[in-house]
């Protein structure tokens, strides 16, 4: 009885609600050319990455739900070993309003050498230096279509921490940066409920955003302190701020440029920065299939050098060769070049696919002519080579 | 007394220039007729098999969901929505045709949740690897070429016009193409392109065509073969469905994001 009650009960249930399964499983290896600058650092690791998405739709596809997970397992570092949830997402779409409730991933913002104006979302710091692995943030989202326009409304309850390197972590400072007690500004701490708006539209070949944000700022400052074993450690202070936020990007025949600017004000300092460039396009090289852009972006930081992250004055130069083949071979190579001490990092990164559910990719960064006063100089034995092979279902 | 012989002779061919159709203006007429043959069909969706061969007939698979907006007065709108390979799973591309204006197109990386605008310069660059070019796939408007009648001739069970084409927009990879076309249902069951250097590149062989709501005529398998590298691309398009009711709200660069 109770089996055909349980049978009944799954025969109500649509059978589209659990519709999609998709995600990868995928083995890294870390390896550094040099010996560590730190104590404790290692000198080569091989970790393995877990990210599950299931998802569905009911009501005819106006209401959808999603989950992504993300779990990285590793025995060396326990600083990179996490899980977080990057999306668990109810979706309702009204005609020209769509409704997001739940915890969700997004992008703001058109540069490829920073993203200044995605502020929605904190960066998984241990998952990579280019700030695009972020954590899931828990929200409330309208985005509303108008004639002139889509505006979004956001109100984010539940601030997340930035993920740190450990002890035993390399691209780190030379002090750990102690995630058990972090500070902030308002009282109301890590409960604090922020909130954000975005207007963005497209005119022909022109697209334009507007963006604003009110609360916790995502990049804390470091204060100095000490761990419970009374080691000197850095303590992550999240400020209050109010950031305004301009992304516009124009394409024309084979170029395409991009701008994104932003005024963000903490009671420790207003800062102004930008990012502006552009990408040419070659097509179609050598007679073959292959594409080459070059991509050019200079970005300005009105902060004091050692205080305004990587790019303070810093001018990014890079070629992405896309082969255009079956196995959707790509080649991303790039140059920071710090205007001010002529300090560099270099970066390559590519990938492949193998058969039909294997992809592989291989990133190379080598830092060089670092100055001392510069952040990057913790960094400046940390060249490496990472290796990844990821299984796609 | 002057010579009045040339006059004479250009009143007389005067009628001639002016009624007589050229070859030029037959293959216009037939490009419009099979414009206006299609016109109607409001919006249709279709999955998409797409199986790449090599030089040395090594495979591999691509699984597309299309969905198509007709415009009036403008280019269709069109969304493909890739399920395979598993790597590129959830990517999709839209795209706003126009006739001689360069295309609107988005891609949704759901690795980086980002909506990318990209530049649809690429016309002539291979889609996905496969030997179709962008500009193969993109909605075919009227005033994309200019046109040339050559012939009617048999083409299996039906009778076909053979048209010259030549593009019109920028960026094309083609010098010309030479199509075939049936008399009947429109339908283009071949296809011939030259390359820059004019020298034959690419055929296409469209068959298995179904007719949809009792007009639209759409191919169950497009095979196209590149003469210079030996590879060939073969599409199986089913579940072709008319009228679905997809609208403009359908078709917006940000409801990429909730595409699954």
């Amino acid at each position: 009885m109770r089996a055909a009650v349980f049978c009944a009960c799954l025969m109500l249930v649509p059978a589209q609600l659990v519709a999609g399964f998709s995600g990868n499983i995928a083995l890294e290896s870390l390896n550094f050319s040099e010996s560590a600058q730190f104590e404790d650092q290692l000198d080569d690791n091989l970790t393995l990455s877990f990210q599950p998405k299931w998802d569905g739709e009911w009501n005819d596809g106006a209401d959808l739900w999603s989950a992504e997970f993300f779990v990285r397992v590793d025995d060396k570092d326990s600083g990179r070993e996490h899980a977080d949830i990057r999306e668990l997402l109810w979706l309702h779409i009204d005609g020209d309003n769509e409704w997001r409730v739940g915890i969700n991933t997004m992008f703001w913002g058109v540069t490829e050498s920073q993203h200044l104006v995605d502020v929605v979302n904190q960066i998984d710091g241990v998952e990579g230096i280019d700030g695009e692995d972020k954590l899931g943030q828990p929200m409330i989202h309208l985005k509303r279509y108008q004639d002139w326009g889509v505006l979004d409304f956001l109100i984010l309850p539940g601030f997340r921490e930035r993920t740190f390197q450990a002890q035993e972590g390399r691209l780190r400072g030379p002090l750990v940066v102690d995630i058990g007690q972090p500070e902030y500004e308002s009282s109301d701490g890590q409960r604090h409920v922020d909130y954000a708006l975005r207007f963005s539209q497209t005119y022909a070949d022109l697209d334009i955003g507007l963006s604003w944000f009110e609360g916790t700022n995502r990049d804390p400052l470091f204060l100095p302190g000490s761990d419970n074993d009374g080691n000197a450690v850095l303590i992550p202070f999240y400020e209050q701020m109010t950031q305004l936020g301009v992304d516009a990007q124009l394409i024309y025949e084979d170029w395409i440029w991009r701008l994104e600017l932003i005024r963000r004000k903490t009671r420790s300092n207003d800062r102004d920065a930008f990012t502006f460039g552009f990408e040419y396009t070659f097509y179609g090289i050598f007679d073959s299939d292959m594409n080459l852009g070059t991509i050019a972006e200079f970005s300005h930081d009105n902060r004091p050098e050692g205080q305004a992250g990587v790019f303070n004055r810093d001018l990014f130069v890079g070629g992405r060769f896309a082969f255009n083949d079956a196995q959707s071979s790509e080649i991303l190579a790039g140059l920071v070049i710090d205007t001010d001490n002529q300090g560099r990092s270099f970066r390559v990164e590519g990938g492949r696919r193998f058969g039909e559910s294997w992809k592989g990719t291989l990133e190379l960064q080598i830092f060089s002519d670092i100055d001392s006063n510069d952040v990057l100089a913790a960094l400046q034995n940390d060249d490496h080579l990472l290796l990844e092979m990821a299984y796609y279902f | 007394m002057p010579d009045l012989k040339p006059v004479a002779l250009m009143l007389l061919l005067l009628p001639v220039v002016g009624f007589a159709q050229t070859t030029q203006q037959k293959g216009l007429e037939i490009a419009q007729a099979a414009k206006a043959f299609d016109k109607g069909f409001t919006d249709f969706t279709a999955n998409m098999v797409m199986t790449l061969k090599n030089k040395s007939g090594k495979t591999s698979k691509r699984l597309i969901r299309m969905r198509t907006l007709e415009v009036e007065g403008d280019g269709d709108k069109s969304l493909s929505i890739f399920d395979e390979p598993a790597d590129v799973k959830g990517t999709a591309m839209l795209t706003y045709t126009h006739g001689l204006k360069p295309d609107d197109q988005w891609l949704y990386l759901p690795a980086l949740k980002k909506v990318k605008r990209i530049s649809s310069r690429n016309k002539s660059g291979p889609f996905m690897g496969s030997t179709y070019a962008f500009e193969d796939l993109g909605s075919q408007e009227v005033e994309k070429y200019s046109y040339n009648y050559l012939r009617d001739e048999p083409c299996g069970d039906w009778t076909c016009s053979v048209i010259e084409r030549f593009p019109a927009y920028k960026h094309s990879g083609y010098t010309r193409q030479v199509v075939w076309i049936d008399n009947e249902g429109y339908r283009i069951v071949k296809a011939e392109y030259y390359d820059r250097k004019k020298s034959l590149l690419k055929t296409l062989n469209a068959t298995d065509f179904n007719r949809y709501l009792g007009q639209y005529w759409r191919p169950g398998k497009m095979d196209m073969v590149n003469h210079q590298t030996g590879k060939s691309t073969l599409l199986e398009w089913t579940d072709y469905a008319f009228k679905t009711g997809l609208t403009d709200r359908d078709f917006r660069s940000q409801t990429l994001m909730r595409i699954r």
